[in-house]
């Protein structure tokens, strides 16, 4: 199969997969519940998650592997099961996505931070590796690094993942707006200053996730091709900010509105679209109609 | 004397630490507000001076910046640091009685969610503003935060959520904990926390940043 990166290199604009996390929690997870831990005890609604996507016409899927680094597993006592979970999680979508679609393993943040000392580089780059290791053992094509706010640590996390496996690489932040036209993550990094330190990392496509909905997305990739006009560009967003309403969160950006946003992020310079919270099947099946249709 | 002050703020603001902190680059090799409290104390200079007209001014500055998103978390952080270098030679001044604090804060991330960036942030403003913070960590149950409040009874309450999903343990923390102390102050912050959830869940204030609850309870003093 050609790399991701060789597909948009030739013309085509993918799509990806949409939100695991809210979805696991319509499926009955509990907050303050493991999400990874559903890889073993809860398979089938873990694939039925990643069959809802292909079935929903996405070109790659995610893992359910987000917070599968040593230290958020720790948090719930799974430190010593980083390579079942991982590797379980790679071949439950592996499964769903067959043969020719992709699979790109989630590494989230670790929630640490490296300059308060509380977390050594080192540290952190063997729990990426070890990480990285079982999702390619279960059959990941790519590593998805996403939800970065440090650049120190998105850049570790590269090189666990281009030193230890042969999978794609591809690295994701979180950013805010921080004025009129500016965004930034919270650790103070700029579309800007994530490629000019990306670039020469190995990193194969890069790009942001979450956030607070599609509109902001769209200047956020105008700001990434302002500095580049080659690397690939994937944008996992937000179904809108989060809405509290009557006992229960809700995104309020619907499959219309988003996809609504397809053709200016594509104009923009996108070439991955996909969601993060709050987006559905139905986004995705809206999105991939949409790109459909701009070809 | 002013002079040392307004050094000593000056490494607050800017988050030198100590003179072989190599941040930020421009002060390299200069005294930090580790060097310089101490000098000052030895100056005569008096505890209540040091912490209210170097230390919490910086802070307020630090805090303001950091709410117009002209600096971020680690800036911040390093301002903490530089102020914690600096209140380590202010502890005996406080533990005398010579320096009051302003009162207590206790500061809790709601049960179910685990996130401590955000809380800490919030320490480090309320801590630098003068105030005594008892922490009760990440994934903090009701009954924990009941004992606290019953063991401190003038002490004011802060609540984090980040998640999306832990919005619903504090509206059920805030539930009870207003139904047994009605009159104490319920602070509220995190992520996907607005004005309407917090006027929903009826807890006291929101703020989108640390600053605005430093203001909020400095009101209150």
């Amino acid at each position: 199969m050609q790399s991701i990166a060789e597909v948009i290199r030739s013309g085509k604009v993918l799509v990806s997969d949409g939100a695991w996390g809210t979805f696991l929690q319509n499926k009955g997870l509990k907050a303050g519940e493991c999400p990874e831990i559903w890889n073993i005890t809860h398979h089938n609604d873990v694939f039925d998650i990643a069959k809802s996507y292909i079935d929903a016409g996405a070109d790659m899927i995610e893992t359910n592997s987000f917070g599968g680094s040593s230290f958020k597993l720790g948090l719930f006592g799974f430190a010593n099961r980083v390579t079942e979970i991982n590797k379980t999680a790679a071949e439950i979508s592996r499964k769903a996505a067959g043969a020719d679609k992709y699979v790109l393993g989630s590494i989230g943040p670790t929630g640490k931070l490296l300059m308060t000392g509380e977390v050594t580089a080192e540290e952190l780059y063997n729990a990426f590796k070890d990480q990285a290791v079982a999702l390619e053992e279960g059959g990941a094509d790519a590593l998805v690094i996403e939800t970065m706010t440090d650049i120190e640590e998105a850049k570790i996390a590269i090189q666990a993942c281009k030193e230890n496996t042969k999978c794609e690489v591809i690295c994701t932040m979180t950013y805010d707006k921080s004025g009129e036209n500016s965004y930034h993550t919270m650790m103070g990094i700029s579309p800007t200053q994530m490629v000019d330190e990306l670039i020469g990392s190995g990193v194969s496509i890069i790009g942001a996730n979450c956030g607070n909905g599609m509109k902001n997305m769209v200047d956020i990739v105008k700001e990434f091709r302002a500095v580049n006009k080659d690397i690939p560009i994937l944008i996992h967003a937000n179904a809108g900010a989060p809405i509290y309403k009557d006992g229960e969160t809700c995104f309020p950006e619907s499959p219309e509105e988003m996809a609504g946003f397809v053709e200016q992020l594509i104009s923009a310079g996108a070439n991955i679209i996909g969601g993060c919270c709050g987006t559905t099947p139905e986004h995705i099946k809206r999105i991939v109609e949409k790109v459909k249709k701009f070809k | 004397m002013e002079e040392l002050l307004s050094k000593i703020s000056h490494c607050v603001e800017f988050g030198k630490v100590n003179k072989t902190a190599p941040f930020p680059p421009d002060m390299k090799g200069q005294d930090g507000a580790d060097e310089l409290t101490k000098q000052a104390i030895e100056a005569g200079i008096k505890a209540e001076i040091i912490l209210n007209q170097a230390l919490v001014s910086a802070m307020e500055k630090v805090g303001q910046k950091f709410a117009e998103k002209k600096i971020f978390i680690p800036q911040m952080l390093m301002s903490a640091k530089a102020m914690n270098a600096a209140i380590e030679h202010l502890k005996p001044f406080f533990t005398s009685g010579e320096i009051a604090r302003k009162g207590k804060f206790i500061l809790a991330t709601v049960q179910g969610d685990l996130h401590d960036i955000g809380k800490n942030l919030v320490k480090m403003a309320i801590e630098g503003s003068g105030w005594e913070v008892i922490d009760l960590g990440v994934d903090v149950k009701t009954d924990k935060i009941i004992e606290a409040m019953q063991l401190n009874p003038d002490a004011k309450l802060g609540l984090s959520a980040l998640l999306t999903t832990t919005m619903g343990n504090m509206q059920n923390t805030v539930s009870a904990i207003k139904a047994k102390f009605p009159e104490r102050q319920v602070l509220i912050g995190g992520a996907p926390v607005t004005e309407d959830f917090r006027a929903k869940i009826g807890a006291d204030f929101y703020s989108p940043d640390p600053q605005g609850a430093v203001r909020y309870l400095n009101e209150l003093v």
